[in-house]
């Protein structure tokens, strides 16, 4: 039995093609009784996520759909886009929206580009390259609630960071009653994420073939030319996923925004969580499904340009 | 000829002390990063070991919000303080055995998380093997749904859930938390990539020596998977054990929030224990990490590479 898991473990490492490719020809073969029995119990198996999926996810997004559509849940007159239109036109929607946006276009580029030059930092051969990678993940796991204290001890009005700015003569700001709120959750939200952005790209950094880098080191390729024409090349698939884990992440950062300003922030940091939590507690369900269901059109939409600006960029270069 | 080596040489020499350089100075800024990276980590823990006077002598400022002038003395401005005058432990003591509110929102976390954890995974186990084992076309699409789903914000899928917990009258029980939880897409993503990796001849051959899905389910895919459901393990854990938004909404009854919400919820006068509650509250994510680290880099590694 053991050398049978040693020799399973070897087949999962030599595993690529050859296997996808007996894969098909085994669903090509016509289907025994056996086979028919099989797919069954695999169903099977599969029976209870699917019907846990389907009753928590699926069926009520539908429901959610159906909301959106109609004037209210006893009435049930279809209005088409009428609740879409009204949470448009709502001022805390639009500034929900707004906010959102802005925080993510700022904090997502950032924090692709900020973790791939950590990652590319412990490339080197540095001292303590394994509890460097230890530090920078470290973030990941603390939960936000237990280092929100010392947030606020460091941004506060009397605190270290306008005591440092001072220091260069800069006046008191009060960070999180004013508009440098956004930086402090950015520098917050990049705290916190560029460690596992780090580890995906150290992961893709090290699967670039390194004959390829020998190869255009003999030809005195320049660093900047070999990160540029190679290595961001072998990157690409690896950086659409970064950016969507932290275009996800950073529809997350209401909790760092509502653990350290309550259940209303300073007008710059309002977030689309914040509207709907308000939409909750007045149980509006059509501004609450509306919301949801533009909210889920742009994550598609956005997902769906992120996957062909990939195609895009990183076709000439399999895997 | 001797000339060109003593020149090859000198040429190396100087490469090599310029490359010495370039490290040394890469070293200097990880290591600036690394304390960024660890300040309010270490900070948290060390306030956690100062006694009440200390801590309100030193940030008296930033959470009061009246000037009390009452015995304590408030400091002009706010001290950040790296190491505690005295080290004092009056702090956990007055956690353990004065405060149970926060022993009790404690508790609350770990039967909020522990069940979701363990339940995710083994719906998740069956599902992974479902994706895995004849795979067709209808399989494939429902997959792709799971990773869309897996994609969706807490903004969408929060209303779904609500509405369901509300039709099962689960709503402020802590059922509405845990059974999305359960049933999130998340882990079984993740264990199917990692099980479809596992060649189709290893249960081919299996099948073709007497064995049954349950045998191939049970001696095959499950211990080829243990690194990876630890991985998931953990990635659900620290995922759940920040979890904010959720209980929010779905529980109206402040007695049943976890830790994560309720310790924003600091009176002025207890500043000292929430910092030892915070550090209390770190630790078995903490703990998880110091042992599990490589099992963590292992899931995150798995993650990437969503089209595969």
């Amino acid at each position: 039995m053991r050398s049978l898991k040693k020799d399973v473990a070897e087949k999962i490492k030599n595993a690529d093609k050859p296997v996808k490719a007996s894969a098909k020809k085994r669903t090509e073969s016509k289907m025994t009784a056996s086979k028919r029995r099989g797919t069954g119990i695999s169903w099977l198996y599969l029976s209870p996520s699917l019907a846990g999926v389907l009753l928590f996810f699926v069926l009520p997004f539908f429901v959610v759909v159906f909301y959106s559509l109609v004037d209210n849940p006893i009435n049930m007159e279809f209005v088409f886009f009428e609740n879409f239109v009204r949470v448009f036109k709502n001022a805390a929607f639009q500034q929900a929206a707004g906010n959102t946006l802005k925080f993510s276009l700022v904090a997502v580029p950032l924090a692709v580009i900020l973790s791939l030059l950590l990652a590319m930092m412990l490339e080197y051969k540095i001292p303590l390259k394994s509890q460097f990678r230890t530090f920078f993940l470290s973030p990941m796991m603390v939960p936000i609630a237990s280092v929100v204290l010392i947030w606020q001890v460091l941004f506060h009005y009397n605190g270290l960071s306008n005591e440092i700015l001072g220091l260069f003569g800069v006046a008191k700001i009060d960070f999180l009653k004013s508009s440098y709120a956004q930086v402090v959750i950015i520098i917050l939200f990049l705290w916190k994420n560029l460690g596992y952005n780090m580890i995906l790209f150290m992961a893709a950094l090290s699967s670039i073939p390194k004959d390829l880098l020998e190869v255009a080191v003999l030809e005195s390729a320049k660093p900047f030319q070999i990160f540029w024409y190679i290595k961001l090349r072998y990157l690409s698939s690896t950086i659409l996923f970064v950016t969507i884990m932290s275009l996800i992440n950073s529809f997350k950062v209401f909790r760092e925004i509502y653990l350290l300003t309550g259940n209303y922030p300073y007008d710059t940091i309002y977030m689309m969580q914040h509207f709907m939590n308000n939409a909750f507690g007045q149980l509006d369900y059509q501004r609450l499904s509306a919301a949801a269901i533009m909210m889920s059109a742009v994550m598609v939409v956005l997902i769906g340009i992120l996957f062909l600006a990939e195609n895009h960029f990183g076709k000439d270069v399999e895997g | 000829m001797k000339q060109q080596s003593n020149n090859a040489y000198k040429k190396k020499k100087r490469k090599q002390a310029r490359g010495l350089v370039k490290i040394c100075m890469i070293t200097v800024i990880a290591a600036f990063f690394a304390v960024l990276f660890l300040m309010p980590i270490v900070l948290t823990i060390t306030n956690s070991f100062m006694s009440a006077s200390e801590i309100s002598a030193n940030y008296g400022q930033v959470f009061a919000t009246t000037d009390t002038g009452g015995k304590t003395f408030i400091a002009e401005r706010v001290n950040l303080k790296f190491i505690p005058d005295m080290v004092s432990f009056s702090q956990y003591l007055t956690v353990l055995l004065k405060s149970p509110d926060y022993l009790f929102k404690f508790w609350n976390s770990v039967i909020l998380v522990v069940p979701i954890v363990v339940f995710q995974l083994l719906v998740a186990s069956g599902a992974a093997y479902g994706f895995t084992r004849y795979r067709g076309r209808l399989k494939e699409i429902i997959f792709f749904i799971y990773i869309i789903l897996m994609l969706m914000p807490y903004q969408v899928t929060l209303v779904p859930n609500y509405l369901v917990s509300d039709w099962l009258s689960i709503l402020d029980t802590r059922w509405a938390i845990w059974l999305p939880g359960i049933f999130s897409p998340f882990a079984v993503y993740l264990l199917a990539k990692y099980m479809r990796r596992i060649p189709v001849s290893v249960m081919e051959a299996a099948q073709i020596d007497g064995a049954g899905e349950w045998q191939i389910f049970k001696n095959i895919c499950m211990p080829l998977c243990k690194g990876a459901i630890c991985s998931i393990a953990i990635l659900i854990f620290i995922d759940y054990w920040n979890m904010v938004e959720q209980p929010l909404i779905l529980l109206s009854d402040e007695e049943m929030h976890p830790l994560s919400v309720f310790l924003s919820k600091i009176n002025e006068g207890e500043v000292g224990l929430a910092f030892a509650v915070a550090t209390i509250y770190m630790v078995p994510p903490i703990l998880i990490f110091l042992y599990g680290e490589d099992y963590l880099v292992e899931g995150i590694t798995y993650q990437g590479g969503i089209k595969g």
